[in-house]
């Protein structure tokens, strides 16, 4: 254990280290390959269009995409909101009803209410228990005027995967653009732009070991979909979306989605052994849930709530881990999280989750570690929880009136 | 959120953690708060003879400043009349442990938790 450096990252989901190997790759493009790839009269230019060329193949491949398909952008933020208002503005003339999802990033879900404030009308689909949506409810949520789907991937924060190749299905076969946020896909799910009937897809490059600041929106060019441009300039990305392009940065995209595509398989097999080694270390202390569906799910994921132990004081009982929770406490009302709401779990149960997000430099000792540190950290916290001693005494706590406050 | 060194003491090593029987005389049980709102408070006294507080023991469900307002008040009601431990405020807590403003409900809740240990002791004796 003596090698251990603490905390310990486990919140890959937001965000990944830069893999050593791509920021080796990326290094040389700041200092001496600068050059801007817009510019057409010199070698400087020349080069760094190649990269950014290099690139967009990368990740174009790892999608089995055509590589004109991939714009840039600043990141998956910018690619939901490119395509979403992008495509709502372009095909308003056919209706203005649009599809999405309560589970979905507020990248797509406040983006969607601004298209409301513009006159679109948007169905938010509520999710099963096992935060999957249900295939039938999304078909009768379909109206003669709905221009637009758009459900993601991959949760972010319980790493339940949607069923994407018969979302897209029904979207083709009614003519509806079918938008997916796949922020969290890369590396963890396989894509095959081939089969599925995607027509717009969002990509980021941090998630997936890459730098912050770039990512991609994959457009697809048979059937062709148009969009209307939400950045006005220079003209780069075919008019998509103006702006000079940070090569650096693309450099960096397009390693890591090579390294996505080539270790994939290997790497989800290990992450897979350790987020099971993981659950099972925890599984055994009495009323511990997992959230979101066990087996349509990233491998990297494990979304838990501890019963009978308040959000805030566990976060601070395991602070050596770096997790996310499902609860917003540091604002002075405690938020749960809309995702857990969704799934019908309660403001306590919401509370007292914890994301655990493994990746590429995650380690069976560090797993370890964690398991015993949420031994005894939540041992801890129940003896100190009096609904815990009612919980044993077998009071049923929905029947308790509470002095409320 | 940066925490005062007293409330992570009392967070780290809550002092009087564990539970009185109920049923005995000389118990006054407080439970106070909600699970919903995110705490629940168990405050118990051991009243002596000469009407004064002899033991405290207390549970808590709720954020690190709960655990700390509840652990520092089962400290101060000991050897306390039911008087006054009844005059404790929750501005003293809060001061105590230096509170920051989104967490002074803590200390309010463990003012309120105060009184009900002393006025479910005092019906049990009919006063
Ligand atoms: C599902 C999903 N969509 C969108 C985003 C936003 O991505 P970016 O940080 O690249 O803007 C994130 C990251 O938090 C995400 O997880």
């Amino acid at each position: 254990m003596s090698q251990l450096k603490l905390p310990i990252y486990l919140d890959y989901s937001a965000t990944t280290p830069v893999d050593p190997r791509v920021a080796a790759k990326m290094i040389p493009y700041l200092t001496e390959q600068f050059g801007n790839p817009a510019s057409r009269s010199h070698s400087f230019g020349w080069t760094a269009e190649e990269a950014v060329e290099n690139a967009r193949a990368e990740v174009a491949k790892l999608l089995n995409a055509d590589p004109k398909e991939i714009v840039w952008t600043s990141g998956a933020t910018e690619s939901d909101n490119l395509a979403i208002k992008g495509a709502a503005q372009f095909y308003k003339s056919r209706g203005k009803h649009i599809i999405t999802v309560k589970t979905e990033h507020k990248a797509v879900l406040d983006t969607c209410r601004e298209l409301e404030r513009q006159g679109f009308e948007v169905t938010y689909l509520g999710v099963q228990e096992n935060g999957l949506i249900d295939i039938e409810e999304f078909k009768a949520a379909i109206r003669p005027d709905t221009i637009l789907v758009s459900v993601m991937y991959v949760n972010n924060e319980i790493g339940v995967i949607q069923d994407i190749p018969q979302i897209g299905e029904i979207c083709r076969e009614k003519g509806i653009i079918f938008h997916v946020d796949a922020t969290q896909a890369p590396g963890k799910v396989k894509m095959d732009m081939n089969v599925l009937k995607v027509d717009l897809m969002s990509l980021s490059a941090h998630k997936a070991y890459g730098p912050k600041g770039i990512g991609a929106l994959y457009v697809r060019r048979k059937p062709r979909v148009r969009l209307e441009a939400q950045m006005h300039g220079g003209g780069h990305e075919r008019g998509f979306r103006s702006g000079t392009l940070p090569t650096h940065q693309i450099v960096g995209m397009g390693e890591a989605f090579r390294l996505a595509r080539e270790e994939m398989d290997s790497e989800s097999e290990r992450i897979r052994m350790l987020r099971d080694r993981l659950w099972n270390g925890i599984k055994d202390m009495e009323e511990v849930y997992i959230n979101g569906d066990i087996d349509q799910r990233v491998p990297h994921n494990l979304n838990v709530s501890f019963n009978f132990v308040e959000g805030e004081s566990l976060i601070m009982a395991i602070k050596d881990l770096a997790v996310s929770s499902g609860s917003a406490c540091t604002s002075a009302s405690l938020e749960p999280s809309y995702v857990l709401r969704a799934l019908g779990r309660n403001d306590e149960m919401a509370h007292s989750s914890i994301r655990f997000t493994l990746g590429r430099f995650t380690t069976e000792e560090e797993i370890d570690f964690a398991i015993a540190l949420l031994k005894d950290k939540i041992g801890k916290l129940r003896e100190l929880s009096p609904l815990w001693e009612m919980f044993k005494e077998g009071v049923d706590l929905n029947s308790v009136q509470w002095a409320a406050h | 959120m940066a925490y005062s060194d007293k409330l992570m003491d009392h967070y780290e090593n809550p002092r009087n953690v564990g539970s009185f029987e109920k049923g005995d005389d000389s118990v006054g049980t407080g439970m106070v708060g909600a699970p919903a709102c995110g705490d629940v408070m168990k405050l118990q006294i051991k009243v002596n003879a000469d009407g004064v507080i002899e033991d405290a023991k207390f549970k808590t469900y709720g954020c690190g400043s709960a655990i700390a307002s509840s652990s520092l008040v089962t400290e101060w009601v000991k050897g306390k009349s039911l008087d006054e431990a009844m005059a404790i405020k929750n501005t003293a807590i809060a001061e105590e442990l230096a509170l920051p403003p989104v967490k002074i409900h803590c200390s309010i809740l463990a003012e309120d938790a105060i009184k009900a240990a002393v006025s479910d002791y005092k019906q049990k004796h009919g006063k």
